[in-house]
């Protein structure tokens, strides 16, 4: 925070022309500041990042659970072969790329819609506001159950159900769940997600000035030209950070690959990583898979970072 | 200033980011916690309504008599197992007993992971006799037995007794799968939104892949040859798999590859499919007093081609962890909840849903089957599951000798893994985005890896 450096001691601002007991005096009156807070750093450490450095080792080391299996030994970056060779990896690492696309971008366009609408005053509006962020506040794993068997099952679900009623033929066998399995779970996570972008987009929208609006409806501007203009540009940090936080936690998604298909044709990485664990018992490719989709989470985070920090530096 | 900056927000994203993504929880153990009475056990079950229905007595039946808590935790099936075998690899001792199946109990016992029942075997009240030879065989490693079974089950065809004869269709008792090919076509589609037969399709090596495992064994087909050659894309494997596949996409249910046992039987009881190939377990609820299809099914043994019996041998049976502090309190569970005892009490169950003679925990003890009361509920699939049960070929299922066991599955530990994988490629091809020929290719890799495994230490 760029406020924080103002409340600082005149002896932290750098000086050349400083004499270097100063800088020891300084040094050591810092580190009395600093002592009581040792402790929780430690343990900030040791309970965040210990984990990852276990996940770290493991994934270099050739280690199966299988009673069945050579013993654990040490296995170099065989493991991270195993996962960029393995078509079933590939594949898990290209569908959730694909979802992660697919969901955010849609997700991004339609809360941008509904945050417009959303940002005039009409009657009832809060009511239709709470309406549109439930999505977002159902359980994910509950919302992927639901999906999967109430809605979209074979001829038990909803859509088979109400098209049946309706006297479309062969509505009974509408199979969409094994047909288009990342279909389903995309239109799951677009309607899970929507809500959640839409929030940041009307938080973005609320704070934008009305008397910029009145004076380019003044200069003789129509609706387009002002949201193009005016709205876009100030709404483009706010989108941009619902974007990435969106594609953080699609990344990680599992709940509706669990619940809906199984991970048929449809597995993406945290689904893997749950697979290769858990019932294969891999424990080395498992945290293999772990560490590759941590990295790259790790890139969109920094990415992110620079939306925040670009964010506050402008309300300061 | 701006750069320093910079570096401390890059590592707060570091940490923020790692603080994020290695907690990738998949959801607690879930264990209920072993609470601190002398006399408690913590049990580990699968969801089925048959463990549901013991929950129900126990505290009434068990923990009234004999002062010993039970605490339960419940999951589904797979995630049980991944729990289970996680658990017992450990040996971390937090559930002193488990639902386990003749798929994991003879190797758990090499592995040295579960407690001998020879001294439950030794009770004359428990009467270890009366326990169907196949399921003790199944659940014994040398020479000792590791497992006392809750209920046993085999597979066989259940079919709509009232359509085949309003379609003039005759179903013999030993059907071959040829004529339930022809009759499932026949029968297809002369409903309203029925189809002709329910076949599993879910991903899984104890779902598609058992269904399909019991076809390719009578088809002439193998898992591996005796030095452990991998035989799945090969002669017999390859004929069953197409056949099974070709099967359900022509005249199976709708979207095959999400149904498994439970929907299977939905899609039965509610009249959308007029046959079903899956475990005698299944016909229980068939005949349950609010069943929409009671009395109107009939069960023949399962369909077969160049083997006599087809049907698969399946278990589920308690498990006492060897590092269990409650050893003689775990004990005293199984054998109460493996008795005849327990049979007449959810025979008499007419308090709970789960309750009653057509939920009992059958397919175990020969007294079952000389019950007057439980034949004249069950009479209908009484004998067939009985006849299932005892000719299963554990120890030689199929047209050739085998260097593992088992009928519906390959009985070694890393069966979960390339089964897993290779039930996936097969669910594949039921939802039609593969040829079963190309995910068969796949299957076959998956498993001459383990075969060449194999083939080192010997």
């Amino acid at each position: 925070m760029a406020s924080v450096t103002a409340d600082l001691p005149a002896a932290a601002k750098p000086a050349a022309s400083r004499p270097p007991e100063a800088y020891k005096k300084w040094g050591r009156e810092s580190w009395k500041r600093r002592a009581p807070l040792l402790p929780a750093l430690v343990f900030l450490i040791v309970v965040t990042q210990l984990p990852f450095v276990a996940t770290l080792v493991m994934s270099f080391m050739s280690w199966s659970a299988q009673p069945d299996a050579p013993e654990k030994s040490f296995a170099g970056l065989d493991n991270f072969k195993t996962v960029f060779t393995t078509a079933a990896y590939r594949g898990a690492v290209l569908t959730t790329i694909e979802m992660t696309v697919v969901v955010v971008g849609v997700s991004a366009l339609l809360a941008l819609g509904i945050a417009m609408l959303l940002n005039h005053a009409f009657i009832g509006r809060g009511v239709v506001r709470t309406m549109m962020i439930a999505p977002f506040l159902i359980v994910p794993i509950a919302a992927a159950v639901f999906w999967g068997n109430g809605i979209l099952m074979t001829g038990f679900g909803l859509v088979d159900g109400v098209l049946g009623q309706l006297g479309v033929p062969g509505a009974q066998d509408i199979a969409f769940l094994t047909d288009h399995p990342k279909l389903a779970i995309e239109i799951e996570l677009i309607w899970q997600w929507t809500p959640f972008m839409m929030l940041i987009l009307l938080a973005g929208l609320q704070s934008q000035d009305p008397e910029v609006l009145e004076a380019a409806s003044i200069d003789g501007c129509n609706g387009w030209q002002t949201f193009v203009h005016m709205t876009l540009p100030h709404v483009r940090r706010y989108l941009e950070l619902s974007v990435v936080l969106g594609t953080i936690f699609i990344v990680q998604n599992f709940d509706s690959v669990l619940g809906m298909t199984g991970g048929l044709n449809s597995t993406n990485i945290p689904y893997a990583v749950y697979e290769t664990f858990y019932s294969a018992k891999d424990y080395g490719v498992a945290s293999a898979l772990g560490v590759v989709v941590v990295v790259g989470s790790l890139i969109i985070a920094t990415f992110a970072l620079r939306v925040v920090s670009s964010l506050l530096e402008e309300e300061n | 200033m701006r750069a320093r900056r910079r570096t401390s927000a890059a590592l707060t994203a570091l940490s923020l980011a790692t603080v994020l993504l290695t907690a990738c929880g998949t959801g607690g153990l879930g264990a209920g916690g072993t609470s601190a009475g002398e006399h408690s056990i913590t049990v580990l079950m699968v969801n089925n309504p048959q463990m549901l229905e013991l929950q129900e007595l126990t505290a009434e039946h068990f923990t009234e008599k004999t002062g010993i808590e039970v605490n339960f935790v419940v999951k589904v099936e797979q995630d049980m197992r991944d729990t289970a075998s996680t658990e017992f690899a450990n040996q971390s001792g937090i559930y002193d007993v488990a639902t386990l199946s003749n798929f994991e109990i003879p190797y758990y016992a090499e592995a040295g992971w579960i407690s001998d029942m020879e001294s439950i075997a030794d009770d004359p009240e428990f009467d270890q006799d009366d326990i169907l030879p196949p399921m003790t065989e199944a659940l014994s490693a040398n020479g000792k037995v590791y497992g006392q079974p809750f209920y046993g089950e085999s597979s066989f065809l259940m079919y709509r007794k009232d359509l085949f004869e309003k379609h003039g269709i005759e179903m013999p008792a030993n059907p071959t799968w040829e004529q339930v090919a022809g009759f499932a076509a026949k029968i297809d589609k002369a409903e309203k939104d029925m189809r002709g037969i329910c076949l599993r399709g879910l991903a899984g090596w104890g779902d598609n892949l058992a269904s399909i495992t019991s076809v390719v064994n009578t088809m002439g087909g193998t898992w591996f040859d005796e030095d452990w050659n991998a035989q799945v894309d090969k002669g017999g494997f390859k004929k069953a798999a197409n056949f099974y596949v070709d099967l359900v996409r022509k005249h199976g249910e709708a979207g095959a590859a999400t149904f498994s046992f439970p929907q299977c039987l939905n899609a039965m009881q509610q009249g959308k499919v007029a046959m079903w190939y899956d475990a005698t377990s299944g016909a229980g609820p068939m005949e349950a007093e609010e069943s929409p299809v009671k009395g109107k099914v009939g069960y023949v043994a399962a369909p077969h081609e160049q083997t006599e019996n087809a049907g698969w041998l399946y278990t589920w049976a308690w498990a006492i962890q060897k590092s269990s502090q409650h050893q003689e309190d775990a004990k005293k569970f199984v054998t109460w909840a493996s008795s005849k005892e327990y049979e007449e009490l959810v025979m008499a169950d007419t308090e709970h849903d789960t309750g009653g003679p057509t939920n009992v925990p059958a397919g175990k003890r020969a007294s079952t089957y000389e019950n007057p009361d439980y034949l004249e509920v069950a009479g209908s699939f009484a004998t067939p599951t009985m006849n299932a049960i005892k000719n299963a070929q554990a120890d030689n299922p199929g047209l050739q000798k085998r260097p593992y066991n088992g009928i519906q599955f390959v009985g070694v530990p890393s069966f979960t893994d390339f089964g897993t994988e290779c039930a996936k490629q097969l669910s594949s091809a039921i939802s039609g985005s593969k040829t079963t020929d190309a995910a068969l290719e796949r299957c076959q890799s998956f498993a001459q890896e383990y075969g060449d495994v194999q083939k080192e230490k010997q």
